[in-house]
């Protein structure tokens, strides 16, 4: 009976210790550090927010560490970035979180891709002799602002139904992002402007969101395929391509090898620019509008000395 | 003698039509009540001639009667709303997409190894499929996930693992059910393609059941342990005791027992390590004497695994390093006496570039039936990764027995996964 007692005592102090006390914040993990930047947006301090990947990190990989499986389970909201994009490492922390709130289809699972403009749906046959494609299409829609705006109001809408009590709070945070951002956008389409139709190179598909809001050409990549890494004649076809359009620029993300684009941009008499995929991908890029910032900044002044304009 | 063959003729021509006519059970009746009539005809040919005589007289033109309609299928009232006529009702068992929506996940991978060089002790064959594993995984409710993995082997084929799954249950347990690799160290755990090898270490071939391991039907429990310091869960495991050569149940309280304790810390962003402490428990077969449990041994296995992991995130695809080890102590109970016997497997592997890996591994292992005798093996393997999808890897694998004998091997292997896209095994 004693020993009851004892068992008892123990397991109420282990659930008071870990209850979460009823005025502390929402506690939400995102799979990627843009969608935890946006959940910050709206959020505040109503919101205690972790990303499974840093932005210099190649989000198709990052690994579903014991770690991870912690955070997955104390949390009230999961947002993914979805369109398979998390397919490899997410389902495994789900499974294993032993959290019921952020089971597919549970209340607290926010895909942001389900009201966003996706690019690149494949039509007809697919297989995987096209590389490592995305049936859904291409997931790196974040990099719209336009899409960060809608992720933001998915985000907005769910954080108010999971909280009713600060909906007011959060919608005032979004109308302050949104503000902030339409201002931005202006200042973006106003530098992006001399290098409308410009041609580029990317290295995988991560940017066609981007390029397609500040009307640039991507005309090939260093990648043949999704995922497949350089192959030698892909790349003798590249700089034959590159060549013959006049081609200067190659982006590439933080986490690729820069060896062969910097061959091909040798070959060209171009150059390789590496630019943030996400937030973190650099020190600069440390919120949503600060990586639009540092893309459109970068990427500006770089094809002012390419281009002349 | 002619004119009654030639009725016969007819009776069973006239019969045939009529099956023809008939429907599938019609026509099953019919040729029971013919065979019936034979055997009869065969007792009494006069008797059973008159009476084919005055049946065939029965029938108008020669024909049975036709079968009954079959009775008008009741018709449903078609609910408002629910389309009608000119609307899309749904066709239940239709094959149409939409029905394929709730499929399961399926996928298989195929395991081709070959092998060349001598060994007396243990020949696997030039070349085989040894297995090809498919998968089908899905969500069973809102409360449940179900994981099957059917393994095709040159044998026959078997249920490798197929359990249920209850992630979100009550006390932050992790439930499982069904037929499991238990969770006794790290490679048992692991199935054949996961692992950087063409083989599975000696310690697990000598104490741990081989390339089956402890695999069985049980229920599987599992609980994360909240402390401010690192990532810790504890495992219980029931089984029904059989898992091939390790563990044999003789009774239904023969259960096996496994249980596990991991913890996992990130040391930084790129290093990490994970330590566990597993046993297992379970009858042996080694007290059956023409099949019967006379000895009535039991069998402990004590485990301790550790893997370091390095992966630089900005360039995690291209280099990391998996440090592994494993050892095993075998408590066996055998007439004689009971044998204790050690063994372990140290590895390293390291990622050369995106599609390239390069491992050694150190192998020593007694046997469980004896532990004063020892195996011992080295392997260097390289493995190309043409896509996430295939993998070709070679090994050399040097391998002393404890017969004496040496063998000197090269296995090659060449793996392939079609369907849908797994996770990443951490």
């Amino acid at each position: 009976m004693k020993q009851a007692f004892i068992t008892t005592g123990i397991l109420v102090a282990l659930a008071v210790v870990s209850a979460r006390p009823a005025h502390a914040a929402l506690r939400v993990i995102t799979t990627t550090a843009d969608l935890a930047a946006l959940t910050s947006e709206v959020g505040g301090d109503k919101v205690q927010v972790d990303a499974f990947g840093k932005g210099y990190q190649d989000p198709h990989f990052v690994e579903p560490k014991p770690s991870f499986i912690l955070l997955a389970s104390k949390a009230d909201l999961l947002v993914l970035v979805g369109r398979e994009l998390e397919i490899g490492w997410l389902p495994p922390l789900i499974n294993s979180s032993r959290n019921a709130k952020i089971q597919v289809g549970a209340n607290g699972y926010l895909d942001a891709s389900l009201n966003v403009k996706i690019l690149e749906i494949p039509t007809g046959q697919i297989t995987r002799a096209m590389g490592d494609v995305h049936p859904a299409g291409n997931p790196h829609y974040w990099l719209d602002p336009g899409n960060g705006r809608r992720i933001a109001q998915a985000i907005r809408d769910k954080l108010s139904d999971l909280s009713p009590a600060d909906k007011a709070y959060f919608a005032q945070r979004y109308d302050d992002f949104d503000k902030r951002l339409a201002e931005s956008e202006k200042k973006w389409d106003a530098t992006m402007a001399p290098y409308k139709g410009t041609k580029i190179v990317t290295y995988h598909r991560s940017w066609p969101n981007f390029m397609e809001r500040f009307g640039l050409d991507v005309i090939g990549y260093v990648e043949p395929k999704p995922g497949i890494p350089p192959s030698p004649s892909h790349t003798l076809d590249l700089i034959g391509d590159m060549k013959t359009q006049g081609v200067k620029l190659i982006v590439v993300e933080p986490y690729f090898d820069v060896k062969t684009p910097q061959a091909i941009a040798s070959q060209v008499g171009g150059k390789v620019l590496i630019l943030a995929p996400s937030v973190g991908g650099t020190k600069e890029a440390a919120n949503y509008i600060q990586l639009f910032d540092f893309d459109v900044n970068t990427l500006a002044s770089t094809l002012k000395q390419i281009t002349g304009k | 003698m002619r004119a009654s063959r030639f009725v016969r003729i007819a009776v069973v021509l006239v019969s045939c039509t009529a099956s023809a006519a008939s429907t599938y059970a019609q026509d099953t009746a019919a040729a029971q009540s013919l065979r019936a009539e034979i055997d009869q005809l065969k007792q009494d040919f006069n008797a059973r001639l008159a009476a084919l005589e005055e049946r065939l007289a029965a029938l108008p033109g020669g024909q049975p009667p036709a079968a009954p309609a079959a009775p008008a299928q009741p018709t449903a009232e078609v609910p408002a709303g629910a389309g009608g006529a000119a609307g899309a009702l749904p066709v239940y068992g239709n094959p149409s997409a939409t029905s394929k929506i709730f499929n399961p996940d399926m996928a298989v991978i195929g395991n081709f190894i070959g092998a060349t060089g001598k060994n007396d002790v243990n020949p696997d064959p030039v070349l085989a499929l040894p297995e090809s594993e498919a998968s089908f995984q899905a969500v069973v409710d809102p409360y449940a996930r179900a994981d099957f993995f059917m393994s095709f082997g040159e044998q026959g084929v078997e249920v490798e693992e197929g359990f249920i799954t209850f992630p979100a249950l009550p006390g932050g347990l992790l439930m499982k059910v069904g037929k499991v690799r238990a969770a006794f160290g790290k490679v048992n755990t692991s199935h054949s393609h996961v692992i950087p090898w063409a083989d599975r270490p000696l310690v697990t071939e000598n104490l741990v059941n081989g390339d089956d391991g402890i695999t069985d039907a049980g229920i599987s429990v599992a609980r994360l342990i909240p402390n401010p310091w690192v990532f810790l869960e504890a495992t219980g495991q029931v089984f029904r005791g059989d898992s091939g050569e390790l563990f044999q149940s003789s009774k239904r309280s023969d259960v096996s027992l496994v249980g596990h304790l991991r913890g996992y810390h990130d040391i930084s962003e790129s290093t990490n390590v994970d330590l566990g402490f597993s046993y297992a428990y379970g009858h042996n077969r080694q007290g059956y004497v023409n099949g019967v449990d006379m000895g009535r041994f039991t069998t402990d296995l004590f485990g301790l695994d550790a893997t370091v992991r390095w992966r630089p995130l900005r360039r995690s695809i291209y280099h990391s390093f998996i440090g592994r080890t494993e050892a095993v102590w075998s408590r066996q109970e055998q007439f004689g006496g009971t044998q204790t016997s050690p063994g372990f497997f140290v590895s390293g592997d390291y990622q050369l570039g995106r599609r390239w890996y390069t491992g050694l591994r150190f192998d020593h292992s007694a046997r469980a039936d004896d532990s004063t005798i020892n195996d011992t093996g080295q392997s260097v393997t390289l493995t190309y990764w043409p896509s996430e999808f295939s993998q070709i890897r070679g090994q050399l694998r040097h391998t002393k027995y404890a017969e004496g004998s040496t063998a000197n091997e090269f296995l090659f292997q060449f793996q392939f996964a079609i369907g849908a896209h797994g996770a990443h095994v951490f």
